[in-house]
């Protein structure tokens, strides 16, 4: 309860300077809108019907992107962290490739794909799977020695290790893995729709400066912070009912 | 023919790096009977681990031989059961569930049966009302009871101990020894018990191997007879007491050595 105290007075001191620089005229409101400016303007889109739209449009492309991402770099990363000889197969194409900025993919990937959906899938993939790979891979590499042994002594095989030990201790440090890179999703999306989209919340901003509607950008951008906010909590939430035991142990230590 | 359960034959671990070799274990034999409870005992870095670690076949010996039965071990088997130090439950499994996950490889049993047989181990360790929680809401003295009776569930013929009571309080320690007195009655299963505390090895062993260090030997093997219906007060008799002076003296004696020597 205190520390719900704390996180609201932060928020409330941003939104009082906010306020109090835009309504005194501080700070014009061609480059900074007032909070009524930024409301009324969401009250617009809500009632034209695009506000959700264009929520559901970015979500859509990241959720499938993210998924497709995880899919891979899931069993990648775990053949990664468990096995000498599989690191060595893909630690060289990984290591190299997630050091190659995605937004410079963007000019290529519209080439590619145009502006379709799949141009934004692949954007998100890129951004996201090969960070994927090494930081499940690491995660795996924190299991004890010890519980993989208990494993071997009780005769289970290599492969029963990994699935039935080393990916089931891992996977809540796995899931704090996917919270986290999915944040990063959320960037490179919106880094994609800037450029090259005719939807979404990336869109609807860059729309926005043409006309110089700042109302709509700072819509955009509180919206973007919400939604990422609202789907931290969900990973957070799943976490607990996914890994009670894991709970315990933090409260513990 | 061969009547030993358990034959260690010149067992040499030599660890090798690239700054040194070290030997760990030199030369070690040893033998392990039918339902005998025998104790590795001696400081600690004597190898007592290492030589549990090659019977448990989690490690390989650089040379000599260790049967089972007459059949060579190189690797783990559920012919042997393992109780490490601390640290080896799942912490995402329920106790219940930590002690059928040994019955992972018992395909025809049911899952039904697998659940009633953890209860009935549960309960014989000690543990009746506590099936249903996690590891990390267990002492350090309940985590063993349940590593005790995952390891006994699956029936080996051989258990493996490494200094299982190592990490728990003096109190808790004696209940568990005792704990162990009674269930080895009934079990009747053999036990290779490694530990550093000599009334621990003298109250439960039939027979001590006393370790030296540096490198890691057998310096010395003492059978102990004490009555089968022991109880903790029998560490006051004499004979227990005469045991343990001799057990002394030649750990003191290794100390001795090391002096001269330096
Ligand atoms: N994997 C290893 N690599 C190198 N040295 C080891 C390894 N395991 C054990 N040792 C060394 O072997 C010796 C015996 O260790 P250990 O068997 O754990 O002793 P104990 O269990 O009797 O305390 C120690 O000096 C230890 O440093
Ligand atoms: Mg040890």
């Amino acid at each position: 309860m205190r520390f719900k105290i704390i996180s609201g007075s932060g928020i409330i001191l941003v939104l009082a300077v906010w306020a109090f620089i835009t309504y005194t005229g501080m700070v014009g409101s061609l480059f900074l809108p007032t909070p009524t400016a930024v409301i009324l303007e969401a009250r617009k889109q809500i009632e034209d019907g695009i506000f959700f739209q264009d929520i559901w449009i970015s979500f859509y492309r990241i959720l499938i992107g993210f998924l497709l991402a995880t899919l891979f770099a899931l069993p990648i990363g775990v053949m990664m962290g468990t096995s000498k000889t599989w690191k060595a197969f893909w630690e060289p194409i990984v290591g190299f490739v997630r050091y190659m900025p995605v937004v410079a993919f963007i000019p290529l990937s519209i080439l590619w794909f145009g502006t379709s959906d799949m141009q934004k899938f692949f954007i998100i993939f890129f951004g996201v799977f090969f960070q994927q790979v090494i930081m499940i891979a690491d995660n795996c590499k924190t299991v004890k020695k010890s519980v993989v042994e208990v494993g071997l002594t009780l005769g289970l095989n290599r492969l029963e290790v990994i699935k039935d030990i080393v990916v089931k201790a891992a996977m809540p440090s796995i899931w704090d893995t996917l919270r986290t890179v999915w944040g990063w999703a959320w960037t490179y999306l919106v880094v994609a729709e800037l450029v090259a989209a005719t939807s979404g919340l990336g869109f609807r901003i860059m729309q926005a400066q043409r006309y110089l509607s700042t109302e709509t950008i700072i819509l955009g951008i509180l919206t973007i912070g919400l939604l990422g906010l609202i789907t931290d909590t969900i990973f957070g939430l799943l976490a607990k009912m996914m890994f009670p035991w894991h709970e315990k142990e933090k409260i513990n230590n | 023919m061969n009547e030993h359960l358990l034959t260690a034959t010149n067992i040499n671990r030599i660890f090798v790096s690239k700054q040194r070799s070290f030997t760990a274990l030199d030369n070690i034999n040893l033998t392990i009977g039918n339902h005998e409870f025998v104790s590795l005992l001696g400081p600690s870095g004597c190898g007592k681990s290492t030589f549990l670690r090659l019977v448990a076949g989690l490690d390989s010996a650089s040379s000599g031989s260790l049967q089972m039965n007459g059949s060579i071990l190189d690797k783990p088997g559920r012919d042997r059961g393992v109780v490490f130090q601390q640290y080896s439950l799942l912490p995402w499994l329920l106790a219940w569930q930590n002690v059928a996950f040994a019955l992972k490889k018992e395909k025809n049993m049911r899952s039904a049966e697998k659940k009633e047989l953890a209860y009935h181990f549960l309960d014989l360790v000690g543990l009746k009302g506590f099936e249903e929680i996690y590891p990390s809401q267990m002492s350090g003295g309940m985590q063993q009871r349940v590593a005790i009776a995952r390891a006994l569930v699956i029936k080996p013929p051989l258990l493996l101990m490494d200094e299982p009571f190592g990490a728990l309080d003096a109190q808790t320690r004696r209940d568990m020894q005792d704990l162990l007195v009674t269930i080895f009655k009934e079990t009747r299963s053999s036990v290779l018990f490694v530990t550093h505390d000599v009334d621990e090895a003298i109250y439960l062993s039939d027979r001590v191997y006393i370790m030296a260090t540096n490198p890691g030997r057998i310096a010395k093997q003492i059978d102990i007879h004490l009555s089968d219906d022991k109880d903790w007060s029998i560490q006051l008799s004499e004979p227990f007491i005469n045991y343990k002076k001799e057990i002394l003296m030649e750990l003191k004696q290794q100390k001795k050595n090391v002096h001269q020597s330096k």
